[in-house]
């Protein structure tokens, strides 16, 4: 079978987790030139609700869009992590957002914690980018695309107005995971 | 220079491949999951001079589109099983008047309002039986976003070339999901516009077939002047109830898809490791992505299964599942349906192999692992 890597990142609707799964699609895809798709499933709700976004990546097309077993999974929220880390494989890995997940789910697979909404609030000052932060730390737990092809796709995503920002926050959650990884 | 690459919705991509065939109308009426098709199709033809309108309704939106093929544009509507049922009185007057047009059907359950964020692939007889009266029908069933691309340009070139509206189907899962999408330079894939009339106007005739099956079209508001009816027509346009001419009439339109040569033209297969399958899976649109990693993990258990996926799925290819049904020990359907296809593979295959289908309506995809077990029960 081709090899897969399956992410999952799931929070509350409105959060910007669809956008951090796009993100990372094209780091993999546009700018890795591997294979990738990114899907979504979503209540009605435009905002609220559990939300959760999936990328498959590849060095072959993927076949099946959806995931099978995942790899690693993010759950900014409570109800996120109940209803979403279900599915993730034997030693995978999960990040959750330590202030919002107050009992992370457990089972065969690592448990990772780090402040994210609290980080993109105290460090950055905007809320808004606590996607971005995500996107860093989970790079830098899954070493999924290189760090500069995040960056690069990040930067990309972006208004020219808003690109420091960005970059700030998308090195803070790469950074601060890895020291998480260093112990 | 490198080609333009991008990473895209598969709703998006069909409005690319839409602009790319030289779609320059766009009527519809918003619906989920097919929204950003005319949301991307708002954006964009007002910069290429083209016009983008939502309609009051379903069925305006499909009047719309007529109207304006009619008066010479290439054009397209968006909806999903809901708005479908809607526009069904007009896609037959679009059938019988000959009218060139796209319609695109992202599909979701139902019947009625259904399962709006859910996937589904319960239109495929309604796509080619939703609208009364005997018909010729061409579907076609992109699995992937590139493709979505590439089918809806096909679309636009079979709706030219046979004067008639042609749907594409695809679902929920691969009209909402990300894919990367190389585009074809311009001139890379064929672009057919409709045979215009040669003869002068006063001697043009709208049903002309000394030309053949697919009379040329004029477009109103040239020096062509012609009668547009929804009624059985004589070679002018005009309305008649001669039974020598409503019968010419009935079966000429269903002989210019079904003809052997149309059919070789219109179909279009894909087959994945069949040569030496015993069993074979046959599907269509997403779950034929399910039915590939499912066939890849059934070889890799030493089960000799294959992969057959219809793109045209109407006409259907009937003389290619016969030939398979005569091969293989079994062919196994997987539908995000209760049993649709499978009715009219088991027309096909009559008793030649097993058949068994593997049905899902819950809103979920159908798993490759569904698929598996149904090859090692039917084996």
């Amino acid at each position: 079978m081709a090899e897969r890597y399956e992410l999952r990142f799931s929070g509350a609707g409105g959060q910007g987790l669809i956008t951090a799964g796009i993100i990372l699609a094209e780091a993999a895809s546009i700018i890795e030139g591997r294979h990738a798709v990114q899907s979504q499933s979503y209540g009605p709700e435009a905002r609220g609700g559990a939300s959760k976004s999936e990328v498959i990546i590849g060095d072959e097309p993927i076949d099946y869009p959806k995931a099978t077993v995942v790899d690693a999974c993010l759950a900014m929220t409570q109800e996120a992590a109940d209803k979403y880390a279900v599915g993730i494989k034997d030693g995978g890995v999960l990040l959750v957002d330590s202030d919002f997940v107050k009992n992370p789910p457990q089972g065969n697979y690592k448990v990772y914690s780090l402040p994210i909404m609290r980080t993109a609030k105290v460090d950055v000052g905007r809320e808004i980018v606590a996607n971005v932060i995500a996107l860093g730390a989970m790079i830098a737990l899954t070493d999924v695309v290189k760090r500069e092809s995040g960056e690069q796709a990040v930067l990309a995503k972006v208004p020219e107005a808003f690109k420091d920002l960005n970059k700030k926050a998308y090195s803070l959650g790469f950074d601060k995971m890895k020291e998480v990884l260093a112990g | 220079m490198a080609k333009k690459i991008a990473l895209l919705q598969g709703n998006e991509a069909c409005a690319q491949g839409a602009l790319y065939a030289g779609c320059n109308f766009f009527g519809g009426y918003p619906i989920t999951p097919s929204t950003e098709v005319a949301e991307v199709m708002a954006g964009e033809l007002p910069k290429i001079g083209g016009k983008f309108i939502q309609m009051e309704d379903e069925i305006g939106a499909m009047a719309s589109i007529i109207g304006a093929s009619l008066a010479g544009s290439k054009t397209l509507t968006a909806s999903s099983g809901p708005g479908i049922s809607l526009k069904q009185e007009l896609i037959g007057y679009a059938c019988i008047a000959e009218v060139p047009c796209v319609i695109i059907n992202v599909m979701r359950g139902g019947p009625s309002t259904g399962m709006p964020t859910g996937p589904g692939q319960s239109d495929v007889m309604q796509a080619r039986w939703g609208t009364h009266g005997d018909h010729a029908a061409i579907a076609l069933c992109p699995a992937s976003c590139q493709e979505i691309f590439t089918e809806t340009v096909r679309a636009f070139n079979l709706a030219e070339k046979y004067r008639m509206p042609v749907q594409v189907l695809y679902d929920e899962i691969v009209g909402h999901m990300r894919e990367r999408i190389v585009f074809p330079e311009p001139g890379e894939l064929e672009v057919i516009d409709r045979t215009a009339p040669s003869v002068p106007p006063e001697k043009y005739k709208p049903f002309d077939t000394s030309f053949g099956d697919v009379p040329p079209l004029a477009a109103y508001g040239s020096d062509y002047r012609f009668h547009v009816t929804g009624l059985n027509k004589a070679e002018d346009g005009f309305p008649t109830t001669k039974a020598e001419l409503v019968d010419a009439e009935e079966r000429r339109q269903i002989r210019k898809v079904e003809c052997p040569e149309a059919r070789a033209d219109i179909e279009s297969n894909e087959e994945y490791l069949i040569d030496d399958a015993e069993v074979v899976v046959l599907a269509y649109g997403s779950t034929s992505r399910s039915a590939r990693y499912a066939v890849n993990e059934l070889r890799e258990q030493g089960i000799k299964a294959g992969m057959f996926r219809p793109i045209t799925l109407w006409p259907f290819p009937e003389q290619r599942v016969a030939q398979i049904g005569e091969q293989v020990k079994a062919i196994v359907v997987p539908e995000m349906n209760l049993g649709q296809m499978i009715f009219e593979v088991e027309r096909v295959v009559k008793n030649s192999c097993k058949l068994a289908g593997v049905h899902r309506v819950d809103g979920d995809p159908l798993t490759p692992s569904q698929i598996i077990d149904q090859v090692k029960e039917v084996l």
